[in-house]
Formats: C-alpha cells, structure tokens, sequence
C-alpha cells in the first residue's frame, strides 16, 4: 500500500486509505474501488449501485471535461502523473476545483515527488501518495516552503498582489 | 529598475534556500544524478562538457551597479574572472562547483537577482527592448509589463513542467530589438484606434530545428486583458504540445499543426471561460510601474560642445559615436551600446573588471542603469554627451570600446563545440575569423549593418536562422562543415534565411564571408543594407560567387 498524505483543515496527516485502485486487467476486490476512467464508464453505474465509493483516475491525456456529468457522483478522482516531468495534471486539478467545483477529493498519484508539493496543492490537490518516500512532517515543509506566492490558483491563498494591497 | 519589495524578496529567499537543500541532498548522496538533474534544471543548473554551468536571470536584461558588481565578485570568486552574456540577456558562469551553488544563490538574492527558471521546461526569463525608458520610439515602457510577467510566471503552480521551454519577449518599439516574432509569445505594444495601449501577440515562433516566423493571433489586446490571455494560451499548450517527442513539443509546432487560425479559436475559447478574473488588477500594474526608479534628466541643450570637440580631436570617439551611439528621447543625452565583440575575444564574455568599469560608469554617469542586449551587447541607456568623452576613455582603458555594434564583426555565436556537448563544430573560432578579416574599421563601416550569427549545431542557439548570413555547424564524417543561409532576420521584418549550398569546410567560411560582401558592395544601391540587397538581388548572384571560389 501506498503511503496516503492528506490535507486535513490545512495540516498534512497520514491517512488509512479505504479506497483499493485497480488496474484495468484486475478484478474488482469488494469495498471502495479507485478504476480507470474507460473502466468507469463501462463498470461505473453498477458499482455505484451497490452502493460502494467510486474514485476514477484520470490519465494526463484524458481531458476532465469528459467526467463533468459524472463528478457528483464519483468521490475522489486520482490524477496520474506517469512522469515526474509531465504536467498536464496540475491543468486537470485546478479546473476540477476552478472550473467544476468539484468538492470531492483530488489526489495525486503515480511520481509524486516534494518538489511538486506546493505546485499541487495550489492547484487544488487535497491528497497525496508520494513516491519518494515523503511522510507528512516533509510534505507540510515541503508545502510551506514559499511564503508567498505571486498568482491566483485554486488554493485560498492570496496572492503578492493582494498581500501588498493588505499590508 | 524595478525595486523589490519585502515580498519580492522573500520569494528569492526561500527559492534560495529550497536549493540549498536540494543541493544537500545531492551531495549527501540522497539523491541520484538522475534525481537531481530536474531540480537543478529548475535552477539553472546544467552540467556541461567540464563543469556545471549556472545561468543567473537577468530579468529583460536590467541591472543596477550594486548587481552588475555581484556579478563581477561571483566570477573572481567562483569562476575563473569571467562571465557569458547571453541572448536571453541573462548571465552564464561556465566553470561552476555544485558545492558553491547554495552560496553564489545567497549572493544573488542579496542583490534581487536569482537563477530561477532559467532552464527547465517552464516559462523562461522574459526578454525584453534594451532601450526601454530611453528611447523616444517606444508607446509604453515594456519593462512594466516585463517585470509584472516575471512575476506571474515565477513558481507558477500549473505551468511549471511544460512540454517544453517557453519563451516571451515583449518590444513596444516598431524597431523591434528583441526577436519578438521568433519567440514562444512575442508581445508588441500597439495603440488602438481610440488610443487605448494593448498588445499584437504573435505565438509559436521559433528557431532551433524547424525554424518559424510566428504568426499573430491577435491583432489588438487590451492591455488589462494579458494576464488572462497569457493563462489561456499557456493552458491550451500545456494540455495540448506533444510530449512524445523532445523536437516537437515546443509550442511552434503544435500550432503549426492545428493552423494558426484553430490555434488562437482554442484560445479564445479558454480565454473566456477564464474571463477577467485571470488579470492583474490595474492597482498592481500601477505599484510595478512606480516601484521603477524614478530617472531624473537634466535639461540640455541637443549638442554638446565638449563631446563634439572631444569627436574632432579624437577619431577614434568619433568612429564610436558614429556606431555605438543611440538617440535618446531626451536632448543632450545618449543610449550607448557597449560591444562585447572585441576582435579575437569571445563574443558575450566579459571579465570581472569589465564588469565592474561598467557598474561604476552607470553609477557615476549613467542613473545606475545598465542592460543586456539579445545580441550579447551591454548598453548605458542614460548618458549625458558631455560625459562621453570621460565614458569611453574608461571604456577604452578596459577593452570595451570596440566600435562595431550592428556591423559585420558584431556577430552572435553560440559556445559551440568548445564548451558545449551538443555541438558539432567550433563556432567561437569562426566569429574570430570573420571578425579578423574584417578587422579594418573603415571597410567595416562602409559594409554598414550586417549580422552574422553562428549555432554549432541545429539546436541553433546562435539563431543563424535570423543572421542575414547565418552560419551553422555539421558534423561530415567527423569534420566540422558550415552550412551558409542569407536573409534571415529577427527583427520587425523578421524571415527565416534560405540556405545557399552545399556547407563548407571550416577554413573557407571566412573567405566566403568575404566573398558575401564583395557582392553585397557590388550589387547595392543605395543606403540599401545587405538584407535589403539580398531580398532584392535574390540568392543568385552571391551563390554563384561562393561556389565559382570554392571549387
């Protein structure tokens, strides 16, 4: 099992992750489940059904607007990053925060390395699965790192511009 | 130049000390090689044929005398007494330890500058007109943009790992000194009919492999839009440049396979769902655009009695105000260009000393301003005439008053084979040459403005497709071949030069050169440059000469 970091009211925590993700060629295990989302669209609605917790994974090429009509319904979704360099995900969590409001989980799965930390939470990422051996203490110091930031995102922090009206 | 405020400041402080740890880790062995390298890319930090290079931002290539001088003691101290300008405007030291990295980063935040986003797949060092706030051409200083855009785009939480790197350049002069029109986003300040400031953007020029003019998406922005125009063209390229392949994933190709005209539909349809919420409010416009020091100019007369008998005792003062002199928006003063194409030098280095007679000229002369230009030039925008004779005394006394800014030996080579592990042929040696060959003044000036610009590879770091003689390196069977292109230009006439023939061995490229001119001298009319020549003339008569020699 992969180490599961979540933003819980502004600390980072270590959580017991009730969700299994299963590849497309697995069987479904019973319980909550994190599938692909081609595996959604064909498996999504029975799974619902009976009653358990669907997360999709959404790969960097896969565009988020095609899980629009599904997002109430789907209760985290897990945005891939096959390759530390590939950043297509940062699009995906902010305009499923900025975009669609989703309020559901958002985590960020696959390279997952501290030096992406704040990128991803300003962009709405709410929960973590490191591969780089991160625990909390490293994230939230990884998160914290920058003071101040100089744009808008999909976080609630203000940016330079407003800090400097403030001050 | 701008001042940074306590947050300005805090921000380059923590990007500071962040490194710091990466670098610890490195050395800790913590971190592999592999893990390492996109972190320091992030910073600037490459690792070159013999050491690490570190490239500094020069944001649109400003400096004050206090960086100018850090820049100065980082090269006595770290390097080997020398530092590289480069294109981008921004400072390379070749000759780095990783261990100092940290160190020379405390240094640099000490006086506002940093490495960040200098390399990497992210939104580069924005680029921008020399002569801002001094000349008389421009309809806004560019500067304000450029210093609101390095502040949008530093550490940006979604568009920090690109497809590629990403290039912006920003004139608001119709001279257009930036390449603006080669670059990822090319920003040209542009007045509306009703007098309204906005801006043409032109998007996905380029050189490198498959070189583009880029074409204009938009003809007229308003200027309180950019911000939210910026984010939806980056978002667009970020979710839609390839990934595939390393050659095709800057954003040039992904519009020129969509077209230009789906390219900017996509565009504007982000843009609008983003709408005005994405732009900088005007108040904060308005704070960047005070935070500039203020310049104070004295009222003189247009023609400085020194300076013009100075001129006549002095050829040599002479030649240099006839090359290296800008008119300045206001009377009695000058932009002077400051060449760093000493004949037999690299073209772009300067030596710590240099560096430090430049930093005291601007101080003492020149309202603490000092910029870098694209082409590996240093400029002093505010010079009163009647200090020039003093300025370029000093100049002289230290090497830089090399009078040939914009002619034939002003020439832009990448480092080549020398120093760089992509190259396939020299490329500083071929510059020395052609500078050597045309080392006589008179005939130089007579040739009038001519660009040569030399890449060592197809990576085409020396834009030899923008040089109205480009010169590129390859690689045949192991020998170091130049491929010749004519009627390049970078500019607001801005085209990709054609190739002339077959390449030539490495020691007939100066007499070629050579041979370029003397049609150039023959065929011109007149005031007509060799661009202009060559756009007139057609290919022919040069290449028949080329090749009526070479063989």
């Amino acid at each position: 099992m992969p180490t599961l970091i979540e933003l819980d009211a502004g600390r980072f925590v270590l959580a017991n992750d009730p969700f299994t993700a299963v590849a497309d060629d697995e069987g479904l295990p019973l319980g909550d489940v994190i599938i692909s989302f081609t595996r959604f669209q064909a498996e999504g609605d029975r799974l619902l059904a009976e009653g358990r917790a669907v997360g999709v994974r959404l790969e960097p090429d896969e565009e988020v607007e095609a899980l629009a009509y599904d997002l109430p319904r789907i209760s985290l979704v897990a945005v891939a990053f096959p390759k530390f360099r590939d950043g297509r995900g940062f699009t995906s969590a902010r305009l499923l925060r900025e975009r669609f409001d989703y309020a559901g989980e958002v985590r960020a799965v696959g390279d997952v390395f501290r030096e992406q930390a704040g990128f991803m939470v300003r962009c709405g990422f709410d929960a973590f699965e490191p591969s780089d051996g991160s625990t909390p203490d490293i994230w939230a110091h990884a998160v914290s790192r920058h003071r101040h930031v100089y744009q808008r995102a999909a976080d609630a922090r203000a940016p330079a511009f407003l800090e400097r009206e403030g001050g | 130049m701008y001042q940074y405020d306590t947050l300005d400041k805090e921000i380059v402080a923590d990007r500071s000390r962040e490194f710091r740890e990466q670098v610890g880790r490195r050395l800790a062995g913590e971190l592999s090689e592999d893990q390492f390298k996109p972190l320091r890319l992030m910073n600037g930090l490459y690792l070159q044929l013999h050491a690490y290079m570190l490239r500094i931002a020069v944001p649109y290539g400003s400096l004050n005398s206090r960086q100018m001088r850090k820049l100065a003691y980082i090269g006595r101290t770290y390097d080997r007494g020398y530092g590289h300008f480069t294109t981008r405007q921004n400072l390379q030291f070749h000759w780095i330890k990783l261990r100092d990295t940290p160190d020379i980063l405390d240094h640099l935040a000490e006086v506002d500058m940093h490495a960040i986003q200098t390399s990497g797949n992210c939104i580069r060092n924005v680029t921008s007109d020399p002569y801002a706030g001094a000349t008389a051409e421009e309809l806004d200083d560019p500067r304000v943009w450029s210093e609101a855009i390095r502040q949008w785009s530093s550490l940006h939480p979604e568009f920090s790992f690109l497809p590629r790197k990403f290039k912006i350049a920003i004139t608001a002069a119709p001279k257009d000194r930036t390449a603006a029109k080669v670059h990822d986003i090319g920003l040209m300040i542009r007045r509306g009919r009703d007098g309204q400031l906005g801006f043409e953007v032109v998007v996905g020029g380029g050189l490198g492999r498959t070189p583009y003019v880029g074409p204009t998406i938009t003809e007229f922005l308003p200027a309180n839009r950019l911000f939210s125009y910026l984010e939806a063209i980056l978002r667009v390229y970020n979710r839609h440049g390839r990934r595939d392949n390393l050659y095709k994933a800057r954003i040039k190709i992904l519009v020129a396979a969509l077209g230009a005209e789906e390219f900017a539909r996509q565009v504007a349809e982000e843009w609008a769902k983003i709408g005005p919420e994405g732009d900088l409010p005007d108040t904060e416009l308005a704070r960047i655009r005070g935070a500039f020091a203020k310049t104070a100019f004295e009222s003189l007369p247009a023609v400085s009695e020194t300076f013009e008998a100075a001129k006549a005792a002095d050829p040599a003062l002479a030649r240099f105000a006839r090359n290296n002199l800008r008119a300045h928006k206001k009377p009695g003063y000058a932009i002077v260009e400051i060449s760093l194409k000493t004949v037999g030098e690299t073209p772009g280095d300067a030596t710590s000393d240099q560096m430090d007679v430049v930093a005291d000229l601007a101080e003492r002369f020149g309202q603490d301003d000092i910029r870098v230009t694209h082409e590996q030039n240093l400029v002093l925008p505010h010079i009163r005439l009647d200090d020039m004779p003093e300025v370029f005394a000093k100049l002289q006394a230290v090497g830089l008053a090399s009078a040939n800014v914009n002619l034939i030996s002003d020439i832009i080579a990448c480092p080549g084979l020398d120093y760089c592990a992509l190259a396939n042929a020299r490329a500083i040696p071929v510059a020395q040459q052609i500078a050597q060959t045309f080392a006589d003044q008179e005939k130089a000036e007579a040739i009038g403005e001519l660009k040569i610009k030399i890449s060592g590879c197809i990576n085409a770091c020396g834009h030899h497709h923008v040089g109205h003689i480009g010169i590129l390196g390859v690689d045949k069977k192991g020998e170091e071949f130049y491929q010749l292109t004519l009627g390049g230009s970078g500019a607001e006439d801005a085209s990709v030069g054609k190739m002339l023939g077959p390449a030539l061995p490495y020691d007939k490229v100066a007499a070629a050169i050579d041979t370029l001119v003397e049609v150039y001298l023959r065929e011109r009319q007149d005031g007509e440059r060799f661009l202009d020549t060559y756009r007139r003339t057609g290919v022919e008569p040069f290449k028949e000469a080329v090749y009526a020699d070479a063989h």
